[in-house]
């Protein structure tokens, strides 16, 4: 009795959750295979007609193959980004949550700062341009890190103080110190916050199109997101390409959610076992 | 990996013992954790966001055109407390973030829960639910404009169903800004869902073990172990919600624009205005002020959060 | 960009895992004598297609330059994009902007080739050369044509209700009941794309400048305003006017541009207070849009005075950063030339008056077109306040859309533009404010 009440209380939140968050998913779906004409609705409409292969091709083909260069792009951006996010972020938090102090009181400060303050356009350019990284993608890869930093140090802090210290206690007897500790003990044990943070913020960088719109500005440097600007303005905008390639970027990351969440359920398994 | 079961075996219940370990000899702490491991971090930190920030701060006290600016004292910190609608976007703006991240926190732990319980479409379901947060707000934006739309919209036509007249959602400014709040937690749901899942996923076999050793329900379980001990994450999703709700205005802009007229306006949406007007200045001071605000909100919330960390 | 390779080779190193891609855009002519210009212009598909038409013909005549077309976000977000690189010297080579009070906040003194008396600007006609000048001197040469800022109308529901153009306002809402009796929407209003909702103040302006000829200059002076000019007044009067009768359409608070034309084209409202040049990208997927819809200015109180306001082509300019400027001015000479007009017209439907002396309407040309042509042959033009005033407050979108939706009275809407104006003065430091 009390089993067949959970499944279908789960049941109920298994639809509700599907419906919740499936049906805008459908629309942004059938939007980018309708024509163009019927597109301008914008309602929840089964298309008349299904230009899929046509639509297809037309987003790839925009502007010279401009989302292909823009995927390119996007990936060096993410990953080279995230990896360096990851590392910086989680060394600091270890120190910041492990080593109480003025100078800790300080970086508490700092990271909060970084969430609240919104980043200043134009003096950073005038240092990036002294700094001959203008217009590099080292350069926006830098200012990715510099503004991901906050955030990424937050969580890992946070997962951090439920690591027990004995555990550092034990691994200095054992001779690590610093830098070994650090990588040989306490980051594994990160491992589904440092999921998490990657998956974050990743789709973070790879979704943005404010900083590339500056940092790194001209065609054959295009990000994902800016290539939304190809099918849409001020004055008109082609609803069905624009759709079709928003759900054409948005698959790699899906992809990658997925592969990482088997990642997850590993992780998870592996705890069952090890209990 | 026996060092790492003996660890995870003391659990985050002995953390009352850092006190003790805060008097351990300063020499050792260095070695442990000397502050190099900052060096990356601080550098880039400093260098790529701290300094320019400094910089834009002075000109929040002159006229910048970008090609020239002329000192002009606290002149923009008066003009911008005279826009005329500061008290709308203040209030607003609290009570976005109040919603917002209340919603993220309560739905993102229920769904935590769900997403790590043995459910069998668990892995489709994680990813149903971590969806939106891949989307672009530009998307989402315009599926949920579409989707309330007051006549041929998904929404108002399920309700008359039921025989309600929905209204306007976006349009009508007594709907708008709960609307675009709304959709906000739909969107960001999942970010908060994935922080949770790792935090739940953070906490020993053997506490829900012993639980079950008392012959505790599932209630039981979430009351006196899931709760408390996804504490970090919990911790995690307030501070980064409740920022992210007190500067939003990217879901604001695309969605209504602050309007109809101004009833839906922030104070990060007056400020962007502003700086699309190419009022640097001014809006710099707005920025400095946001700043101010949310620090004032933000730094206690921090240290009430994390004293109740320790105290777990 | 000179850099010491110290702080270079740091940076370097901070970033080593990555892989490098290092991109700088083209600068000098190349070994070969040929010259490749950067231009950037805003992603409208009007913009978009009038520079590819413009492009394409160029590189026909001149094979030494290639010209990289480079797209930009429109609206405000596109201005700060314009400043920020116009201001850190990282301009393309020839860019597409706004004329008028835009242009006026890029500080062209500083930031943009001065062109006046050049031969680029031999074609161009004389009367637009103010919108593109600073304190004497100009700076570019028209892209694109003219538009039309006012009512776009159904001609079939006109002709079905047996309307006429109206030539005052009491006209305009005498058919404005008469279409709603017959079930059609009268005004269509599209507020949630905010900038449409200003067409009935900004589109007044003819109007404004017949009862008050002086009243641009007393605006930039600070001596004349909104809210105690009866005439300015006008237009916000009118949108309330046409809230508080009913004659909006449903969801007009939700509803957007694109929405706006097609009920505009298909028939189901009957006006709709735009700028003409919103309709030549509709022709291709709906062909009635060029002949059904018509154009005429939004009536004012005296039918003898009747009008329309105009606003002028944005500009091509060449930022003082360029490396070719010889190259980027034979492209300006080009663009400012009947075969540059013609080569237009068989891209992109105009959908006004080009401003360059030679330059034609073709023969087919769109209604809105042609009607609009017909104001200008008669001289029953004015151009719009932002070509003749330096002062434009940012946020009049959102006040017509609050009187626009009844939520705020008219006279009310008129003082908040009046001080939102004040504040926008005070931060380009105008005299007298």
């Amino acid at each position: 009795m009390r089993a067949l009440k959970r499944v279908g209380a789960e049941g109920i939140a298994l639809v509700l959750a599907t419906v919740i968050f499936l049906v805008p998913f459908s629309f942004m779906l059938l939007t980018a295979v309708k024509d163009e004409v019927q597109a301008e609705d914008l309602d929840f409409a089964w298309p008349s007609e299904w230009p899929v292969v046509q639509n297809f091709t037309e987003v790839i083909e925009a502007r010279d193959y401009v989302l292909l260069r823009a995927f390119v792009n996007s990936t060096v951006l993410t990953v080279a980004s995230v990896a360096l996010i990851v590392v910086f972020a989680a060394m600091a938090a270890f120190v910041l949550q492990r080593r109480a102090g003025k100078v800790s009181k300080l970086a508490d400060f700092l990271v909060l700062s970084g969430l609240i303050i919104p980043p200043a356009i134009v003096p950073t350019i005038w240092l990036l341009k002294g700094l001959g990284l203008f217009k590099t993608m080292p350069g926006l890869i830098l200012v990715e890190v510099a503004f991901g930093l906050s955030y990424a140090v937050l969580l890992f802090r946070a997962f951090i103080a439920a690591i027990p210290r004995e555990l550092d206690e034990a691994a200095m007897i054992d001779g690590c110190t610093g830098l070994t500790l650090f990588f040989r003990v306490i980051f594994p044990l990160l491992r589904p916050v440092t999921i998490t943070v990657i998956l974050t913020t990743s789709v973070t960088v790879f979704n943005d199109f404010v900083n590339p719109l500056y940092f790194l500005p001209g065609d054959e440097n295009a990000t994902v997101q800016l290539t939304l600007y190809n099918f849409q303005s001020q004055y008109s905008t082609q609803w069905n390409l624009l759709f079709m390639d928003i759900v054409l970027i948005t698959i790699p990351p899906l992809l990658l959610f997925v592969f990482f969440n088997r990642k997850i359920v590993a992780g998870m398994t592996a705890g069952a076992i090890k209990g | 990996m026996t060092k790492q079961a003996a660890g995870l075996r003391t659990g985050p219940g002995q953390a009352g013992k850092q006190q003790g370990h805060a008097r351990a000899s300063r020499k050792r702490q260095r070695a442990a954790y000397p502050y190099t491991l900052y060096l990356p971090a601080a550098v880039v930190y400093l260098v790529i966001f701290l300094v320019p920030t400094v910089m834009a701060f002075y000109f929040a006290l002159t006229r910048w055109t970008l090609f020239d600016s002329t000192f002009v004292g606290l002149d923009n910190f008066r003009d911008f407390f005279a826009e005329q609608n500061l008290r709308i976007g203040f209030v607003n703006t609290l009570f976005y973030a109040v919603v917002t991240s209340g919603l993220k926190v309560v739905l993102g732990l229920l769904l935590g829960v769900l997403l790590t319980s043995k459910l069998r479409l668990r892995g489709f379901l994680r990813s149903v639910v971590f969806f939106p947060v891949l989307v672009s707000t530009v998307a989402v934006g315009i599926t949920f404009s579409a989707l309330l739309r007051p006549d041929t919209g998904l929404v108002n036509r399920s309700l008359a169903l039921f025989g309600i007249d929905g209204p306007d959602w976006l349009g009508d400014a007594n709907t708008a800004l709960l609307s675009v709040a709304l959709v906000d937690v739909w969107k960001g749901v999942g970010f908060a869902t994935v922080i949770y899942i790792a935090g739940i996923l953070s906490i020993p076999r053997d506490y829900y073990q012993a639980v079950a050793v008392d012959g505790g329900g599932a209630w039981h379980r979430f009351r006196h172990v899931t709760l408390p001990l996804s504490w970090p994450a919990t911790y995690s999703v307030i501070i980064l919600s409740f920022i992210g709700g007190l500067r939003s205005f990217d879901l604001i802009w695309t969605m209504t624009r602050g309007g109809p007229g101004f009833t839906s306006d922030t104070i990060a949406s007056i400020i962007y205005k502003q700086y699309q007007a190419g009022f640097f200045g001014l809006s710099t001071a707005g920025n400095v002020i946001l700043f101010v605000v949310v620090t004032a909100i933000v730094v206690p919330l921090n240290y009430f959060l994390g004293k109740r960390q320790v105290a777990v | 960009m000179k850099t010491s390779h110290r702080a270079r080779g740091t940076a370097l190193a901070v970033v080593a895992t990555a892989a490098l891609t290092s991109c700088g855009s083209s600068s000098g002519p190349a070994a070969d004598g040929t010259v490749t210009l950067s231009f950037l212009v805003d992603n409208s598909q009007a913009t978009v297609d009038t520079a590819k038409a413009l492009t394409d013909a160029f590189m026909q005549a001149n094979p030494k330059i290639k010209i990289e077309t480079e797209t930009r976000p429109g609206g405000s977000e596109g201005d700060n994009i314009v400043k920020t690189r116009l201001s850190t010297g990282e301009m393309s080579d020839v860019l597409w902007y706004n004329s008028g009070s835009l242009l006026q906040a890029l500080n062209p003194a500083q930031s943009l080739v001065d062109l006046t008396g050049d031969p680029v600007l031999a074609n161009v006609q004389k009367d637009f050369l103010p919108v593109v000048s600073q304190s004497g001197k100009a700076y570019g040469v028209p892209a694109g044509t003219a538009m039309g800022g006012g009512i776009l109308y159904n001609r079939k529901v006109y002709e079905k209700l047996g309307l006429e153009v109206p030539k005052t306002w009491d006209a305009f809402m005498a058919n404005n009941e008469k279409i709603k009796a017959a079930g059609i929407t009268p005004v269509i209003s599209t507020f949630k794309d905010t900038w449409t909702s200003q067409l009935f103040v900004l589109g007044d302006f003819y109007n404004v400048q017949a009862a008050a000829p002086t009243f641009a200059q007393d605006y930039t002076a600070g001596k004349a305003k909104f809210a105690t000019t009866p005439a300015a007044l006008a237009g916000f009067q009118h949108l309330a006017d046409v809230h508080a009768k009913g004659y909006l359409n449903e969801g007009f608070g939700s509803a957007i541009a694109d929405q706006g034309l097609k009920m505009l084209v298909e028939g189901k409202g009957a006006h709709y207070p735009m700028l003409s040049a919103m309709l030549p990208p509709m022709v291709a997927s709906t062909p009635q849009a060029a002949t059904d819809v018509g154009f005429f200015g939004v009536p004012g109180t005296d039918p003898a005075k009747n009008g329309a306001t105009i606003w002028e082509p944005a500009g091509l300019y060449i930022p003082k950063s360029t490396k070719n400027l010889e190259a980027a001015k034979k492209f300006l000479a080009f663009v400012a030339s009947p075969a540059a007009a013609e080569a237009v017209n068989k891209v992109v439907q105009p959908a006004g008056p080009y401003r360059i002396q030679g330059a034609k309407l073709p023969d087919d040309a769109i209604q809105v077109a042609k009607d609009l042509q017909a104001y200008v042959d008669e001289g029953r033009t004015a151009p719009a306040l932002e070509f003749l005033s330096p002062v434009k407050g940012p946020s009049l979108e959102q006040i017509t859309v609050a009187v626009g939706s009844g939520l705020t009275p008219p006279a009310e809407g008129a003082a908040q533009y009046d001080k939102d104006v004040e504040k926008q003065a005070k931060q380009l430091g105008l005299a007298g404010w």
